[in-house]
């Protein structure tokens, strides 16, 4: 089955989001597998939103560009979106609206009076639920799945509020049917399937610190990661942690080092900016050698920058971010399941190499939604790496060792543990003496090399082993290449989620083999390519570069990587 | 249990000029410690970065030196981690009030249970004697050569306003009276601040030791510390005999940690990290 965009548009604040996600949860249980991609702007009401729902019988990775069935509830949902679609496709909208539908393209328009049945129903915030039980008809749906979802969403709003989206649902469904039978076309008919679940990686990062033994985190809200916080606290009680709104980013940081301090696992989570305020602090963990979970996801930037839209600028300055030098951990999941499994191993490498642990994700994965198969953790284990509770005789925060690791005790345990953002000996006492401050500084640093040998995953390659074209690129991308790969069977993709400690010697190779290399990135100045050569000597001179906030669509990677074969 | 103040030694150095006012926080500390019985098991430390972050390195006490101004977001993260410990914030006038004045409020505002001591010497003393928010109008400095044309900022009006609960001022060559000031901050359940009038020998020649122990006086028992305007009209006195020392304000009110039903039942690392099963939460996902 050829993937299929269902997409609705129109005024932010009127619930489109829930009622896309509706749709793609309706997609899910029909049989399909599913990617939702949301597009807005920096404001709560008035502006415009749109959400676009790819599903199909096959994997759907990445969100696709190219519209088949619109519905637009405003005339800026026709005016910036009727140009994608493709032929011969829908859009509903409510000739009450007077929408102006421009003629001259094959489109199906198909009016549905939401408004109105809306309006009859005693709410006009409903009209995006009768305009998705219309849309449900239309594509030959099952309505009772769309009733089950319902149920369960409004559940603790009550029966009446069930029953006014019931009732809202089905008049659009029946005046579809009524009036458009010949308009059915059987692209949403129930299938069978395997089980999954649909989450965006938000709450995949939130389910992975769960897991994890997350025990304290410090969130101050910033788009796009605001919706980790919101999954979160409402969580504390019943899995025992606390989530805790700092006055900034600087607190929530020091605050999570604090916790760490006193034996707590701790994560904080923002975007570019937030991580901006937290660098002073970043390498504070990095000398203390106190572990830390950071969550970035990017946006673009510099600055406000575009706050509700996506891009991999970040990659450099979370490599760099603060003074002087100090190991750091630097994981980019490329999709929500790749974010649960690493945010959990962030935990664990957290505390085994006693450092920060940055896992680096965009917009675009920490909100778009995407069906898997139900997350499974029943390989991962817990693991403190050297760490004691007991007191020890001589107790020394910062021994040497030949991997660079010491035995970590947290603070109240009755040993003397002293954390010092100053150079310090071997029991956190300052120093600013040569040859303790070699040794510590050589200690720190072995600790990355120690993390390379044991724990490092090569980045995978997707698609043939021989290629005619390999494209490579990391963390974000993953979705829309891998889409471009099902129409491009000659190209293979070397993707990277593993950024510090530096798979060099796996790239380096994959690289060597390669007949022709393209480097695809979401910023400006193809910030992988140059960490490639750095790392390899390996000068990527081909670049597909985009910087304007949307991520990449399979259709322009398509006609992209087609010029190069 | 720490029994006697030569268990609180380390074998470092002590390296604050003579005469230098942290000696008399230092001393206060110890014997307070020894009082109280603070060690390893049930007290934590943190300090900000100014000479008053040296003493961290002078105590045997499990402690944390942080960054310029970071060390209560530091403290907070602690206690909530690990509400069962005493935790003590060391921080400077310039650390605390300049650098760090947002989490100051914020950390009042919160009312945690955490015992700030503020070394308030009016000056940046390691970055070698520049003005600080605590330098009166007028003070010649290095970085203002023609006198501060700024008014220094009052650390108790400060702290009361933003919601702190025990605020108090002490001189730190009365040392027994600090000492019972400490004492009785952290025995304080909510967020206590203790501004500590200190010298710095080395660089403010306005506030010496002479100068304190000429213009402070102890509040006596016609000071109604619970009442909240009293005690504001009180934190505005400064002048030459008029530096009021002590308890000046004392509220009960529920601190941020007790407030938390989570605590209720032990502290939060009494939990053992353990990976959490998710079937549950997953349901509503698919």
């Amino acid at each position: 089955m050829k993937p299929f965009t269902f997409s609705m548009g129109g005024e932010a604040g009127y619930g489109i989001a829930s009622t896309s996600l509706n749709f793609s949860k309706l997609a899910m249980r029909s049989g399909y597998s599913c990617y939702t991609y949301l597009e807005y702007p920096s404001l709560i009401r008035g502006g415009h939103n749109v959400f676009f729902t790819t599903f199909s019988k096959e994997k759907i990775s990445g969100p696709y560009k190219t519209i088949d069935f619109l519905v637009a509830l405003n005339q800026e949902t026709i005016d910036r979106h009727i140009e994608n679609m493709s032929k011969g496709s829908m859009v509903m909208h409510d000739s009450a609206q007077k929408l102006n539908l421009p003629t001259g393209k094959s489109l199906h328009y198909v009016d549905i009076p939401f408004m109105s049945l809306a309006r009859s129903l005693g709410a006009i915030l409903l009209r995006d639920v009768v305009a998705l039980g219309a849309a449900i008809a239309l594509l030959d749906g099952d309505l009772k799945i769309l009733d089950g979802i319902i149920k369960e969403e409004f559940a603790k709003k009550g029966e009446a509020a069930i029953k006014r989206n019931f009732e809202a649902a089905q008049a659009g469904f029946d005046y579809a049917k009524k009036y458009f039978s010949l308009a059915v076309k059987p692209i949403l008919t129930p299938t069978k399937s395997t089980k999954k679940m649909i989450i965006n990686g938000n709450e995949a990062v939130a389910f992975g610190a769960l897991a994890g033994g997350m025990q304290f985190s410090a969130i101050y809200p910033m788009t796009p990661t605001s919706n980790i916080l919101h999954v979160l606290a409402p969580l504390q009680e019943e899995y025992k942690f606390i989530y805790k709104q700092p006055e900034d980013e600087i607190s929530a940081i020091n605050m999570a080092i604090g916790a760490s301090f006193a034996g707590a696992r701790s994560m904080v989570a923002t975007s570019g900016g937030g991580f901006c305020l937290m660098t002073e602090a970043f390498g504070l963990a990095g000398m203390t050698e106190t572990p830390i979970v950071v969550i970035e996801g990017m946006r673009g930037a510099p600055a406000t920058g575009l706050p509700t839209w996506t891009e991999q600028g970040d990659l450099r300055f979370i490599l760099h971010a603060h003074q002087g030098e100090f190991p750091r951990i630097v994981l980019a999941p490329g999709d929500a399941e790749e974010a649960f499994h690493m945010t959990m191993k962030a935990f664990n490498l957290a505390d085994k190499y006693q450092t920060p642990v940055v896992v680096l994700i965009d917009k675009l994965v920490c909100e778009s939604f995407q069906s898997f198969a139900p997350l499974d953790s029943s390989k991962f284990k817990i693991d403190q790496g050297k760490i004691t509770y007991d007191v020890i005789r001589n107790y020394q925060r910062y021994a040497l060792s030949s991997d660079g690791i010491s035995l970590r005790a947290p603070a109240g345990t009755g040993n003397h543990v002293m954390g010092n953002s100053d150079e310090h000996d071997t029991y956190g006492y300052s120093t600013e003496e040569i040859e303790t401050r070699n040794a510590q500084m050589k200690k720190r640093m072995t600790k990355l090399t120690t993390c390379a040998k044991k724990e490092l995953i090569e980045p995978k390659l997707y698609g043939p082993k021989n290629a005619e074209l390999t494209v490579v690129g990391w963390g974000t991308t993953k979705g829309a290449v891998l889409e471009t790969l099902k129409q491009l069977p000659k190209v293979n993709f070397l993707h990277l989620n593993w950024i510090s400690p530096f798979p060099a010697d796996s790239v380096a190779k994959h690289l060597k083999k390669a007949k022709k290399i393209v480097n695809v990135e979401l910023n400006y100045s193809g910030q992988l390519g140059g960490l490639i050569a750095e790392k390899t000597g390996i000068k990527i001179a081909d670049n597909i570069l985009k910087f304007d906030g949307r991520p990449f669509f399979p259709e322009e990677l398509v006609v992209e990587l087609s010029k190069r074969l | 249990m720490t029994k006697t103040t030569e268990e609180l030694l380390t074998p470092v150095n002590c390296n604050w000029c003579t005469g230098c006012g942290n000696f008399g926080i230092w001393t206060a500390f110890k014997k307070a410690a020894v009082e109280k019985g603070w060690d390893n098991h049930n007290t934590a430390l943190v300090a900000g970065i100014g000479c008053h972050g040296h003493i961290l390195n002078f105590l045997n006490l499990s402690s944390f030196e942080g960054l310029h101004g970071r060390a209560i977001p530091v403290a907070s993260g602690i206690k909530l981690a690990n509400h069962k410990l005493n935790v003590f914030v060391f921080t400077g006038d310039g650390d605390c009030l300049s650098e760090g004045g947002n989490h100051f409020i914020h950390a009042a505002r919160r009312n945690q249970n955490i015992t700030v001591i503020l070394h308030d010497n009016a000056i940046y003393g390691l970055t070698t004697g520049q003005t600080s928010p605590r330098s009166p109008k007028g003070f010649v400095s290095k970085s203002t050569p023609f006198g501060n044309i700024e008014e220094p900022l009052n650390p108790i009006q400060l702290a009361m306003a933003a919601g702190a609960t025990f605020v108090a001022r002490a001189y730190e060559g009365d040392i027994e009276h600090l000492k019972e000031i400490v004492i009785r901050a952290n025995a304080h359940r909510g967020f206590a601040v203790i501004d500590v009038l200190q010298p710095c020998v080395t660089f403010n020649k306005l506030y010496t030791h002479i100068f304190y122990q000429e213009n402070i006086y102890k509040l006596g028992r016609e000071h109604d510390a619970s009442k909240k305007p009293a005690a504001l009209q009180k934190a505005m006195e400064w002048g030459l005999k008029k530096i009021p020392v002590g308890v000046i304000y004392e509220s009960k009110a529920p601190s941020y940690e007790e407030q938390i039903p989570l605590l209720k039942s032990g502290s939060l690392v009494s939990n053992k990290i353990k990976k959490r099963d998710l079937t549950k939460l997953f349901s509503k996902y698919v």
